[in-house]
């Protein structure tokens, strides 16, 4: 998680307007825009339990950002065109929702995410959980690996042959999966970030879902090792 | 019993085609692009039928409409250094590589084999138009017109144990129908031609960008000097256009490249009867079809891609395969493949290192 009330007050300083994406962070989180100190904050709906389509720009009042669409100038003038009243309906209800229950939803994906780390670690010791360990400072539906040895893509096929989706991170145009920028920013050799993958945690998930990849995961990165090996 | 069948998809209808067909088969299959260009152009131009984004785009439609998973492999590297840098290095070497052989030999049926196998997968399918017997062997198609058992044919009996053609008993004008009964949208994507990785078709340009201006003499059978070359890579054995002398030749008929010398860059021409050859010389024998044979054997050779077939006598001397033609061939290029047959079947083949 990043300090993002300590941040705005620096790019005050200089006189920089500060927008903070809040897309991953509303769901788990307190997000208060007030006291973020932001001037900007965005969250969407399909990260709510609402659906894709819709979102939110929360925007201090005194700033003009240059429009993306133009056109009939509603959205002050931000966002032109026809709303989408059903989505942004759906939207509400979801964020409603999901703020009443975020606190409890937070604590039982926190306890999930750690037993998923415990038996990620326990299965394949020589794991590395990036970012920093679990607690006040990680999200609490989030838990990202690097596995040496192995190449990410292979991985998420063998994962994904057992019902297990995961993520590498970004792919290029063509699909192919490609090192994380953030990893490869925060020191990772490329290796390294060529055998990441985020698991994600949210409201569907559930102790069966982590039981089944503490029990498939060895198996897949020896695996996955074998074919980097060749 | 049904395989793990790993399905190399290139957005093309017959590797679209044959990977449907291993599912009906009764194979749990998974498809995969290869990401071959370390910088995919967005859109086909030309004859193409790879290696664009849109071509991975068509690959994962397809496997959409199949129902089957699909993930794109980055291959990029490995292409590059066994394909790409070994075709340009044998241009440069003066000889004429098949690209596409190499890449079955090297990528499809090695690197790609491989990883598949050690993933779990027990064989490799692609949309090639070959067949393989009972016994293991490599055979030529159904379609005559479309066989690519010559650029399979340096495939070991190994590779050819896990590679699966569910195309090579079919016409291509039927696949094509198939594809389309099957509402797969790349029915009526153009064949590919042209080397994948030249994005234009125009292969000297290419060679010219990797190797550079190597400037060099053209010489007759005698040794006059009759121009000059910009680079004796751009000259392939039998070419007649484009060898930019001024000079005819003494009795008015056409002249062709006999031979190029890469060391002092030059390129010998002179009459068609210069081309004839009679004994082959090829390295790396690989025998699929037969087992190493102890004495000569009479069968047939092809010299290139969609060549002539010409009956000859095969032996294995060390490591070097030596065929002898039963006539004379026209125009053989050191760097292809000498492929050998039995009637439909591949026995064996090798790469042409020297001819006489």
């Amino acid at each position: 998680m990043q300090p993002v009330a300590a941040l705005a007050e620096v790019a005050h300083e200089f006189g920089v307007p500060f927008h903070t994406d809040a897309v991953q962070a509303a769901a788990q989180l307190p997000v208060d825009f007030a006291a973020s100190g932001a001037d900007a904050l965005t969250i969407t709906g399909h990260k709510l339990g609402g659906p894709v389509g819709a979102g939110a720009l929360i925007l201090g009042r005194g700033l003009s950002p240059v429009p993306v669409l133009h056109g009939g100038g509603q959205e002050r003038d931000i966002r032109s065109g026809t709303l989408d009243a059903p989505a942004i309906r759906a939207f509400a209800v979801a964020a409603v929702i999901s703020a009443r229950r975020r606190a409890e939803e937070a604590g039982r994906l926190a306890a999930l995410r750690d037993d998923l780390v415990r038996q990620v670690l326990a299965a394949v010791p020589d794991a590395v959980l990036n970012g920093p360990p679990p607690g006040p400072g990680r999200l609490p539906g989030n838990a990202h690996f690097s596995f040496p040895g192995c190449e990410g893509d292979a991985l998420l096929l063998l994962l994904d042959a057992r019902g297990i989706a995961c993520s590498t991170g970004s792919a290029c145009t063509a699909g192919v999966a490609e090192p994380s920028h953030v990893l490869l920013a925060m020191g990772a050799d490329e290796a390294r970030a060529r055998g990441s993958l985020r698991f994600s945690l949210g409201h569907t998930t559930t102790q069966s879902d982590v039981d089944t990849l503490g029990a498939v995961i060895g198996e897949a990165v020896s695996r996955a090792r074998r074919a980097a090996a060749g | 019993m049904g395989l793990r069948v790993l399905a190399a998809m290139s957005g093309g209808v017959d590797s679209a085609t044959a990977a449907a067909r291993a599912v009906d088969a009764g194979h749990e299959v998974t498809g995969v692009h290869l990401a071959l260009s370390q910088n995919p152009q967005s859109y086909r131009t030309g004859a193409r039928g790879c290696c664009t984004l849109e071509d991975a785009r068509d690959a994962r439609r397809a496997a959409d409409v199949i129902g089957i998973p699909f993930y794109v492999w980055d291959m990029a590297e490995r292409f590059k250094r066994d394909v790409v840098d070994d075709f340009v290095a044998e241009y440069a070497a003066g000889r004429t590589p098949n690209p596409c052989l190499r890449c079955n030999e090297k990528i499809k049926f090695a690197a790609v084999l491989d990883r598949a196998v050690a993933l779990g997968f027990d064989a490799v399918c692609t949309g090639h138009y070959a067949r393989i017997d009972e016994n293991g062997a490599l055979n030529r198609a159904a379609d005559a017109a479309k066989d690519q058992s010559y650029v399979l044919a340096v495939l070991t009996r190994e590779q050819i144990a896990r590679a699966v053609f569910p195309l090579g008993d079919t016409a291509k004008a039927e696949v094509r129908e198939e594809a389309r009964q099957r509402g797969l949208l790349v029915a009526d994507k153009p064949d590919s031609h042209d080397v994948c990785f030249i994005a234009d078709g125009d292969t000297r340009g290419f060679l010219t960008s990797q190797l550079g201006a190597a400037p060099g003499q053209i010489v007759d059978q005698d040794g006059t000097v009759l121009g000059e070359h910009d680079g004796a890579y751009a000259f392939t054995v039998g070419q007649r256009k484009g060898l930019r002398v001024d000079r005819p030749a003494m009795d008015g008929r056409p002249r062709y490249v006999l031979g190029i010398e890469p060391v002092t860059r030059t390129v010998t021409v002179g009459p068609a009867s210069g081309l004839e050859v009679r004994d082959i010389t090829a390295i790396r024998p690989v025998w699929t079809g037969c087992p190493p044979p102890r004495e000569p054997i009479e069968c047939e050779v092809q010299l290139r891609a969609h060549g002539e077939v010409y009956p000859c006598v095969a032996r294995q001397e060390g490591e070097t395969l030596l065929i002898s033609l039963r006539g004379a061939a026209r125009a053989v290029a050191t760097g292809q493949a000498a492929v050998l047959y039995r009637g439909e079947t591949v026995l064996g083949s090798g790469t042409i290192s020297a001819t006489a």
